[in-house]
């Protein structure tokens, strides 16, 4: 029965990846604390994106699953990002 | 083979991951909403979004940071065969979801004060592209608001089967698909934070 126990995340590895992510939330905050105009929008979004990864790869153990669901996963988030450019090509040459 | 009982842990996580998909895509929907509306509207999302309460905001991503992280913690102590700690794990969980509530029902109730409410006449007399900004806030953080409280209820289920070892050490894909659950919704959280009251 223990063939599915899979990867055990250490509460030491946890924690890092928790500290990480408060790091990353309050860069995020001071960071757009200063304006800069909309390359505040970009910065904002690379940051979200650091730490949408940190919980997936880690919280999600999307790093200890098989290549399938990795793909996946991979796959909607492809999709999502073909969803919004197409949306943003016709918004910006409609 | 009689009393073996069929269980099949990659279908049930394979499962959950597909379910988790449509939820992307529904916040995805209106993510590109909301986009479209800033490209759209600049000034008008500047002027609305400054009346967010950025400290009320930052306070709520790290509450549910760290039940994430509590949830994460809880499947890595079941896994371990330590039910108490996966136990407790699963309450701060719960706890924290709740403390999110807390502070969300005060920052509505605020802004309720403030006559900013869906259909309100202060809402009306705005420009058109503030009005859409509070529309949308309302959609996506009451849309994300819901995700919490099936989460916490979800939490509560997985506190009843722990106690009575339905889910345990050799069998924990339920506490796993759970998790995988609450952090879709700490995810889609990490978007919202940023967009609504950081960037304008």
């Amino acid at each position: 029965m223990s063939e599915h126990n899979g990867h055990v995340l250490s509460v030491k590895l946890l924690t890092y990846i928790l500290a990480v992510l408060l790091l990353l939330t309050f860069i995020t905050v001071a960071a757009t604390r200063v304006d800069f105009g909309y390359f505040k929008v970009v910065v904002a979004l690379a940051l979200a994106t650091t730490k949408s990864l940190f919980v997936i790869l880690f919280f999600m153990h999307l790093k200890y699953e098989n290549r399938f669901i990795k793909f996946i996963v991979f796959m909607c988030f492809l999709i999502l990002a073909i969803f919004i450019g197409m949306t943003f090509l016709d918004v910006a040459y409609r | 083979m009689s009393s073996h009982v069929h269980k099949d842990y990659h279908g049930a996580k394979l499962g959950m991951w597909l379910f988790l998909f449509t939820e992307v895509l529904l916040f995805g929907g209106l993510f590109v909403l909301y986009s479209v509306f800033l490209s759209k509207y600049p000034q008008e999302f500047h002027d609305a979004g400054k009346d967010l309460n950025v400290i009320i905001g930052t306070l709520n991503t790290v509450v549910l940071l760290v039940s994430s992280y509590f949830i994460a913690l809880a499947i890595s102590f079941i896994q371990r065969g330590d039910k108490q700690k996966a136990i407790l794990f699963t309450w701060l969980t719960m706890a924290m979801a709740l403390f999110f509530l807390v502070n969300k029902f005060f920052e509505w109730k605020a802004k309720f004060g403030h006559g900013i409410y869906p259909t309100s006449p202060h809402l009306a007399e705005l420009p058109h592209g503030e009005n859409i900004f509070f529309g949308l806030y309302y959609v996506m953080t009451g849309l994300h608001g819901i995700h919490v409280i099936i989460g916490m209820t979800v939490m509560g289920f997985m506190i009843h089967f722990l106690k009575k070892d339905a889910i345990r050490q050799d069998d924990f894909v339920k506490l796993e698909n759970a998790g995988l659950y609450w952090h879709i919704v700490d995810l889609v959280w990490i978007f919202l934070f940023p967009l609504f009251y950081l960037v304008l």
